[in-house]
């Protein structure tokens, strides 16, 4: 990268999405994929675009986002002069802790101020996506803009409480910004994915200009206002894209993973960083049988496993039969259990010979640490 | 007021520099202790998180042969936790020095170089282990009963099979535990309690003895040969240790294939997934492994980022391995990156990193044929439709006969 750029990584927007796996935890650091947490992508990208600062934005319940994150050492980003920097919510007795994306920014003028990159990246973790962040510095340089969103064309309505479309012209400039725009069955749009660019120096100055006018939303007082005045760009990503808007979502782009092409759009290349646990590699015993599934190490496998997602340590018992299912660390399902279309959160324990299902449109969710 | 002086209890030496050439095809390379062993581990993982679950945080790693991989391997200690501002994990080479320069010539010799490297946590005890062998142990219990006893030295011993115990340095004890004899492989063993190449020293004495050993131009520098035999003559109080446990010596190719199907099953001979006795190790970074819709795989140990669509019947594949469709793996360890063609079907072999096995090809023979373990060396192509024949040990590409 010619010029450097910080990451600023929004782990808590768009929590209530996602409410059921959100509860206890952040969006960030909501499982994904067997063995990561959604930040990993987004962190990862940065980390592999060259980026060794990323400033993390919390708000609350993100005790799980720390004991994630550690040090920072899994993702290089362990470092003397930048690497992680968690940044708290702030409050005292004028200030309230910030509710909205904007309030978030002017809280952390200080860590914007005190770093020397160029540029600034900022990107929420609702996406799973293999993004490039090194070539969008570049297009918002070229385009010499104010402003770079990036856009994934999408033909299903977006279904996330809060979003933006945005409307591009041939050069990529946008000429239109849309919050939660209603029509959009059966079209194709460019839904904003919430990664932008700006320079550090604009965006300080948009966010002191934003506390004497007292304004309080990024996207409605800043993005769609200025959508004339401003040089936005919109950046199209054309890879592959999981928005986690609801839980629908969640499984549904769950599922895709077990497609290869998925598979080797998100992790052929390059890395995506995680912590790691030092389990045992998984064992598959006899009489096992596993079909059309990922499975994370610390698994033991007794029983038949098929269409499903096994995240670390998870145990399935002899003569259950587990389908299209989303099984989180550390489960444990006992003998002759029957699960379809089912999630379970982390620590579950089911007992010999239940059996539930859900459907692909409504999973059935079991919480963290319940025993059935 | 005056620096305290910081310290150590108990400081480890790792002799991690055997060439290993009994592993033939294997050893190339690396060092033995750099072998990859049960999926995702090497060697030298045991001895190093038995020292960090036991409480033991610094720890010398003594190279010598090939050791570029290991080095690489063990970087700054961190899968270990042992990337410490004081002790950690520090590989020792051989070195130039003003008055001499040589390489290791012995264990001891090793160990008697890097005098420096010990002095300078001013330990109390010293540790002595080898990077050969598969086992958990902890050694502050064996600590702990070296500081009951007394002694200068504890040996950790253990039983084998007494046709087999011509093979091992045999300690013949009183009833008390302490040593009056020591016989490297006797032809006729008087007991079966053998030599795990364990020691505790107390460092003074260690000191003292390496001292004299290496003023002694008769010396081999070899602690089975020379240190210990000395100490003994010379009256030191020396015990063994007993350990009860699995401990493997995985230095030949069956024994490293038999280690391996150790860890199969419900109740493996040797379990690496003990959540009270982790063992640690650089982690691939790669996605959870997938097993495809016509995969058939039972009875074995796959590790991450593996792609299997054929049959894997009790066998070790360790990360990023390849099964493709209609390919067969049976009784076989396939070391990271090894990809199996269609039709392929690989039994009772070792295949090291990225080997290709070719369409259609045939490598070793089923394990009741009695040919022995087909062994393939790391980063070779095996032609479509080739056969290598059991036992056989190739580190080259090979197109068939």
């Amino acid at each position: 990268m010619a010029h450097s750029t910080v990451g600023v990584i929004f782990s808590n927007i768009h929590d209530e999405n996602i409410s059921e796996l959100s509860r206890h935890r952040t969006m960030a650091s909501v499982p994904f994929g067997g063995r990561y947490r959604l930040i990993d992508f987004a962190l990862s990208n940065m980390v592999n675009s060259g980026i060794t600062t990323v400033g993390i934005v919390t708000k609350n319940n993100y005790q799980s986002l720390i004991d994630h994150l550690g040090s920072g050492k899994e993702w290089d980003l362990a470092r003397k002069d930048g690497g992680i920097i968690l940044l708290p919510p702030y409050s005292d007795e004028t200030d309230k802790p910030y509710t909205t994306r904007l309030e978030a920014l002017m809280s952390i003028t200080g860590f914007l101020n005190h770093r020397k990159e160029d540029y600034v990246v900022i990107s929420d973790c609702d996406g799973i996506a293999h993004m490039d962040v090194a070539d969008i510095v570049r297009f918002h340089e070229e385009k010499g803009a104010d402003i770079t969103m990036v856009y994934h064309d999408e033909t299903h309505p977006c279904e996330s409480s809060y979003f933006m479309t945005l409307e591009p012209d041939a050069a990529g400039r946008v000429k239109g910004i849309k919050i939660n725009p209603k029509d959009l069955e059966g079209k194709t749009y460019h839904l904003y994915v919430n990664v932008m660019v700006m320079s550090r120096e604009f965006l300080i100055s948009t966010i002191q200009d934003a506390v004497t006018r007292g304004f309080s939303s990024f996207g409605r007082d800043i993005l769609t206002k200025n959508v004339d005045t401003l040089k936005i760009y919109g950046y199209a990503f054309r890879g592959y894209y999981a928005g986690v808007n609801s839980m629908t979502d969640y499984y549904v782009h769950s599922m895709e993973l077990l497609d290869g092409t998925v598979r080797s759009e998100l992790f052929g290349g390059r890395d995506i960083y995680t912590k790691v646990r030092d389990s045992a590699p998984s064992k598959y015993l006899e009489g096992a049988s596993v079909t059309n599934s990922l499975i994370s190490d610390g698994c033991v496998v007794e029983g038949t496993v098929e269409n499903c997602i096994l995240f670390r340590g998870v145990k399935v018992g002899k003569g259950s039969v587990i389908k299209n299912s989303i099984i989180m660390q550390d489960t444990v399902i006992g003998e002759n259990v029957t699960l379809d279309c089912v999630i379970t959160d982390k620590n579950v324990v089911i007992r010999d010979r239940r059996s539930l299902a859900g459907c692909a449109e409504l999973p059935y969710f079991i919480s963290k640490g319940r025993m059935l | 007021m005056k620096k305290m002086l910081r310290k150590k209890e108990c400081v480890a030496m790792l002799l991690a520099g055997g060439q290993g050439s009994r592993l033939y095809a294997l050893t190339n390379n690396i060092a033995k202790p750099a072998v990859a062993f049960g999926a995702k581990y090497r060697i030298i993982d045991f001895p190093l998180s038995n020292c960090i679950n036991s409480g033991i945080d610094t720890v010398g790693v003594l190279t010598q042969y090939e050791p570029l991989e290991l080095n690489e391997y063990i970087g700054n200690g961190q899968p270990w936790d042992l990337d410490r501002a004081f002790g950690g994990v520090h590989i020792l080479s051989p070195y130039q020095a003003k008055k001499k320069q040589s390489w290791f010539e012995g264990t001891a010799n090793a160990i008697y170089q890097n005098m420096h490297f010990m002095k300078k946590y001013n330990p109390e005890y010293i540790l002595v282990l080898s990077g050969d062998h598969i086992y958990k142990m902890n050694y502050a219990a064996m600590l702990r009963a070296h500081k009951e006893t007394g002694a200068d030295c504890t040996i950790a011993a253990i039983e084998v099979p007494l046709k087999e115990a011509s093979r091992f340095g045999i300690l013949n004890c009183n009833p008390d535990g302490s040593i009056y004899q020591f016989e490297e492989k006797p032809k006729v063993p008087k007991s079966n309690l053998a030599s795990m190449g364990i020691y505790i020293f107390t460092a003074e004495k260690l000191f003292k003895y390496l001292e004299a050993d290496d003023a002694n131009p008769d010396s081999s520098k070899d602690f089975g040969k020379d240190v210990l035999p000395a100490m003994l003559n010379a009256g030191e109080k020396m015990f063994s240790y007993r350990f009860k446990g699995y401990w493997k010596d995985v230095g030949t190719i069956s024994s490293l294939w038999e280690s391996n199907m150790d860890l199969l099953g419900e109740q493996p001979a040797f379990d690496v997934g003990d959540a009270d006795w982790k063992i640690h190790s650089r982690n691939p970074l790669a996605p959870p492994e997938y097993i495809g819709a016509e995969a058939d795989v039972q009875n074995s140990m796959v590790a991450l980022g593996c792609e299997i669509e054929g049959t894997v019947i009790h066998s070790v594949l360790a990360s990023n391995v390849v099964v493709e469709k209609g390919a067969t793996v049976r009784d076989a360890v396939l070391m990271a990156g090894t990809v199996v063609k269609t039709g392929a079907k690989v039994e009772y072999s070792i295949v090291d990193e990225n080997v290709v096995v070719g369409e259609g090809a045939v490598v070793g023979e089923s394990k009741e044929k009695g040919a022995g373990i087909a062994v393939l060396g790391r980063n070779i192509t095996i032609a479509a439709g080739a056969k290598v024949k059991g036992g056989e040990i190739l580190d080259k590409d090979y197109k068939g006969e």
